[in-house]
């Protein structure tokens, strides 16, 4: 204990020889605490007090609240979050198994398909199901004839996250099935295994590690959604996070709200924990020293013609939500009348116009800042040695395990008062937005970092640079596609935010996400649909426009290093 | 331009457990002179690229000092200290082309674009890299990035150049190649070279001196020939080339040393110090230096093959003999004038007293 006191006041005093280094960390380890620690320490202590004092009352007010309609919503949201985690998941690997081992037709397109929801708002699944089996919707009522049918619910529900969600756990596992080298599978079917007895001995045993990982991201990502459920979930099925929203906005009871979200919390951080610290460590990994090359015959004819099927059935799917979600926008009135028109966008442009200029401001401002934030907390983590590294990694890192909803009500709770008093300004929103999305800058900074050999920048040292010298000539340029490509990511993810951001939106700052909700609500579905349309565009345009820097100016669409 | 380290010792501690160390390097002196190509060579974790950092600059030893052209510098940090070194990886900047760099530490030291230029062009046609300048990286085989690299550390005119294992990551016909061209361009050059291995070959071609480390110790330091044909202890009998060791009593010790093996005496020159009078010692005859005939009275050993293996040129025998847990291993140069043996025969062993020698 001695020496570590000692050898962190060393490393201080290290660091004090290089002040501009000091300042900065410094000051970056006082920003985390303020902006991500300090919002969810005044959830835990609200939710345990009651006049000043520590208590479990707001705990026991909410589960016993009116015949246990809370704990309900407590039991749906953690049913909800398995079922989808699980169907999800399933969906996910069928379609990476298919588009890396089977060989199938058209795998281009079906990558495509399946990345369309991730830069989309993630309500656009509820749209969708109220679209197509709503009272008016186009699969109930047009072609089944039903009246009355409801949407609402747990099916409807279940159907939009899986929907929204399944992409996240696609891109894991593919990721996980091609590192699995495909020669293993080439020596198992050499040594006599026939193809089924191969998935099931070496295949899907080297991907478990990746299935356990993809299940809890889509549990957490399933707690946290709020946008699904406030348009699908209904009275007569609560959910956590909506349920959290209305104590709050509905009811101002601060106490209850944040006794909520702290519930909510918890299973959340338990599975990122799970995830983060023990099933990423269990992830096999097979090093080849050189490319493989595969026979690609793991998949008899027959069964690549089945997945092929299944895949066409999910792409069918993923298609008619977004078809409906563009017919609806130019519907004159979705379900009654099929004529095209316009007045939709006309809509819009007049009640919305200034969201958007809103949204793009604040996306626009708070992307670049939690992008350099990210590049430089992750240069910071991998390369320098300080005291509280692990807590700015940590904290730095929390952001992604927090539900939206838990931190809109913290920032809530924590910037109502003077000198903190933000409430209402474009500062918390700003504020709010760059420190939810700076695990995506510092994921992506610490991996290329990971990926650089140390020697790159010994050599550089080596031929006289100083350390200021070497990180502006050869560490920042390597980063430089890292930093651009978690700009995409952060400000798909600005753009399509609600959940924490609806706690904090006011008449002067408006958001497009939280004005198309209040659309959905009040049954403006073509608008919404018109406004979502918007939103998309905005984000394939600026995602094209990054790329297209990208490629003028440093000759590549994905990392240098990756050639 | 000498390099000079003098009692030069490193010790890493464990960052989790402070108590836990391991001492890398262990009191390592030697004098490196101008237009000197020295080899470190031993087993990976023998301290040898650990030594090397501490003469560049990237390590800090934790005691002793080191000089380099005379002055101390100790406390002169890697990019201060006019030395380059060739990286196992290369570390060639994968953002930059082959022009950029080599001219990466012209640049730095604030010569001027033109000169940059012909300085960078001079260098790649004596590389052989004038047709890549513009090249990325990532375009280049691993002879190309080799000789990229190479020509990035000696475009600065160091005073002293560091190879860190460069052609490990070659095939062997490249590496064999490649390391003659090292030796060519650091004899034109004339630059004070340090060059890390573990490969003895490459070793013996490139140095003048070899300095053999084990355990972060200096076993041996001498020219390629005293390393091979008179090696000091067992370790570097063993680990350069193969040996055969017979166990013996020292009888006396003058500027002959007579011992006794297997009941019989014989005279060896007395190269090391340290073997004394009335004490135990170790033989060391190289496989090549022992002969095969039919087995006799006179032999020093007789024993039955156990392999054979023809190759040709040279015929490589192992002999197992009664009382040894080692088989002894000859290799006979002219077999058509010494004869074939098979498995199985009885066979006698002799050897010419001038290509044996005692160690301890």
């Amino acid at each position: 204990m001695k020496q570590r006191i000692i050898s962190s006041w060393h490393s201080f005093i290290q660091l004090s020889k290089d002040p501009l280094l000091l300042g900065v960390i410094l000051l970056l380890l006082l920003s985390l605490v303020l902006f991500i620690i300090y919002p969810l320490y005044k959830v835990v202590v609200v939710s345990f007090q009651v006049n000043g004092a520590f208590s479990f009352k707001n705990f026991t007010d909410v589960l016993t609240y009116s015949n246990g309609y809370y704990l309900k919503a407590l039991f749906n949201s953690l049913w909800m979050g398995v079922a989808t985690a699980v169907l999800g998941t399933l969906i996910a690997y069928v379609f990476a198994y298919s588009l890396t081992r089977a060989n199938i037709p058209g795998r281009r397109f079906f990558n495509l398909i399946a990345t369309i929801p991730i830069i989309s708002p993630p309500f656009i699944g509820a749209l969708a199901v109220i679209m197509l089996f709503g009272r008016n919707g186009f699969i109930s009522s047009t072609l089944l004839g039903m009246k009355n049918a409801s949407a609402y619910g747990a099916k409807g529900l279940l159907f939009a996250q899986v929907l929204t969600f399944f992409p996240v756990a696609y891109i894991t596992l593919r990721g996980v099935l091609e590192s699995i080298s495909p020669t293993l599978e080439d020596a198992a079917m050499d040594l006599g295994g026939n193809r089924f007895t191969i998935f099931r001995k070496v295949t899907l045993p080297l991907s478990i590690p990746g299935i356990a990982s993809s299940m809890l991201i889509l549990f957490v990502e399933s707690l946290a959604d709020f946008g699904n459920p406030l348009v699908l979930a209904g009275a007569q099925f609560p959910i956590l996070s909506v349920q959290a929203y209305l104590e709050i906005t509905g009811m101002g009871n601060f106490a209850k709200g944040a006794a909520l979200a702290f519930i909510l919390l918890v299973p959340s951080v338990s599975a990122y924990m799970l995830q983060k610290y023990w099933v990423s460590k269990k992830q096999y990994v097979t090093v080849t020293g050189k490319p493989t090359q595969s026979s690609n015959d793991v998949v008899s004819p027959k069964a690549r013609w089945i997945l092929f099927g299944v895949c066409c059935l999910i792409a069918f799917f993923i298609i008619l939500v977004y078809a409906s979600i563009v017919f609806g926008a130019f519907a004159e009135s979705w379900g009654n009348s099929s004529k095209l028109t316009l007045q939709n966008f006309v809509y819009v442009w007049r009640v919305g116009f200034e969201s958007v200029l809103d949204t793009l401001a604040i996306a626009g401002l708070s992307t670049p800042v939690a992008g350099i934030l990210g590049m430089i907390i992750a240069f910071l983590v991998v390369r320098k040695k300080f005291w509280g590294r692990k807590f700015m990694e940590f904290s730095s890192m929390l952001s992604f395990a927090l539900p939206g909803t838990v931190v809109g009500i913290g920032y809530i709770l924590a910037f109502n008062k003077h000198p903190l008093y933000l409430t209402g300004t474009l500062l918390i929103l700003l504020l709010n937005f760059i420190f939810r999305y700076i695990p995506v800058g510092v994921q992506g900074g610490v991996a290329v970092l990971k990926q650089i050999d140390p020697s790159i920048e010994e050599a550089a040292v080596d031929l006289g640079a100083d350390s200021n010298k070497t990180f502006q000539r050869v560490t920042l340029p390597l980063m430089v596609p890292a930093f651009f490509s978690s700009l995409i990511f952060s400000f798909v993810r600005s753009m399509t935010a609600i959940s924490a951001a609806i706690f904090l939106v006011s008449a002067r700052w408006k958001l497009m996400t939280v004005q198309i909700m209040s659309q959905v609500e009040s049954g403006r579905i073509g608008a919404a649909a018109a406004f979502s349309l918007i939103l998309v565009a905005i984000i394939l345009v600026a995602m094209a426009v990054i790329k297209l820097i990208l490629r003028l100016k440093y000759h590549t669409t994905s990392s240098i290093l990756s050639q | 331009m000498s390099v000079t380290l003098v009692k030069v010792t490193k010790i890493f501690t464990d960052q989790d457990d402070k108590s836990k160390e391991f001492t890398a390097v262990d009191d390592v002196n030697i004098e490196i002179k101008e237009g000197e190509m020295v080899t470190f060579l031993g087993p990976s974790g023998c301290g040898k690229t650990t030594t090397l950092r501490i003469i560049s600059g990237f390590e800090k030893q934790t005691k002793g000092d080191v000089y380099i052209d005379g002055s101390l510098v100790n406390d002169l940090p890697a990019n201060k200290r006019n030395s380059s070194m060739v990286f196992q990886s290369y570390a060639i900047f994968p953002h930059l082309t082959v022009e950029e760099n080599i001219g990466f530490g012209l640049e730095l030291k604030g010569l001027k674009k033109s000169q940059i230029k012909s300085e960078v062009d001079v260098i790649m046609r004596t590389m052989g890299l004038s047709a890549l300048g513009t090249r990325q990286p990532s375009q280049l085989s691993g002879g190309q990035q080799q000789r990229v690299a190479l020509a990035r550390a000696i475009v600065t005119k160091p005073r002293v150049l560091l190879f860190d294992e460069p052609l490990s990551n070659l095939d062997a016909k490249l590496r064999d190649q490649m390391r003659t061209e090292i030796r060519r361009i650091q004899q034109q050059f004339g630059i004070t070279s340090i060059y890390v291995t573990h490969d003895q070959d490459e070793a013996m071609t490139v140095s003048d001196r070899i300095m053999v480390m084990d355990k972060g110790r200096i076993q041996q330091l001498g020219t390629p020939f005293e390393i091979y044909s008179r090696p000091t202890n067992h370790f570097v009998a063993d680990f350069i080339g193969r040996a055969n060791f017979f166990s013996c009593m020292v009888k006396s010790v003058s500027d002959v040393v007579t011992v006794e093996v297997n009941q019989k005496q014989y005279q060896f020159p007395a190269f090391n110090k340290d073997v004394k009078a009335g004490k135990r010692a170790t033989v060391v005859i190289r496989p090549e230096g022992l002969h095969i005939q039919k087995n006799s009275e006179q032999a020093f050993f007789n024993g039955k093959i156990t392999e054979a293996v023809y190759l040709g040129a040279t015929v490589e025998y192992e002999i197992s003999v009664k009382g040894r847990t080692e088989p002894i291993v000859a290799i006979s140069y002219n077999p058509v004038k010494e004869g074939l043996y098979k498995v199985g025969d009885e066979v006698g062993v002799t050897f010419d007293p001038i290509s044996a020698h005692v160690i301890l």
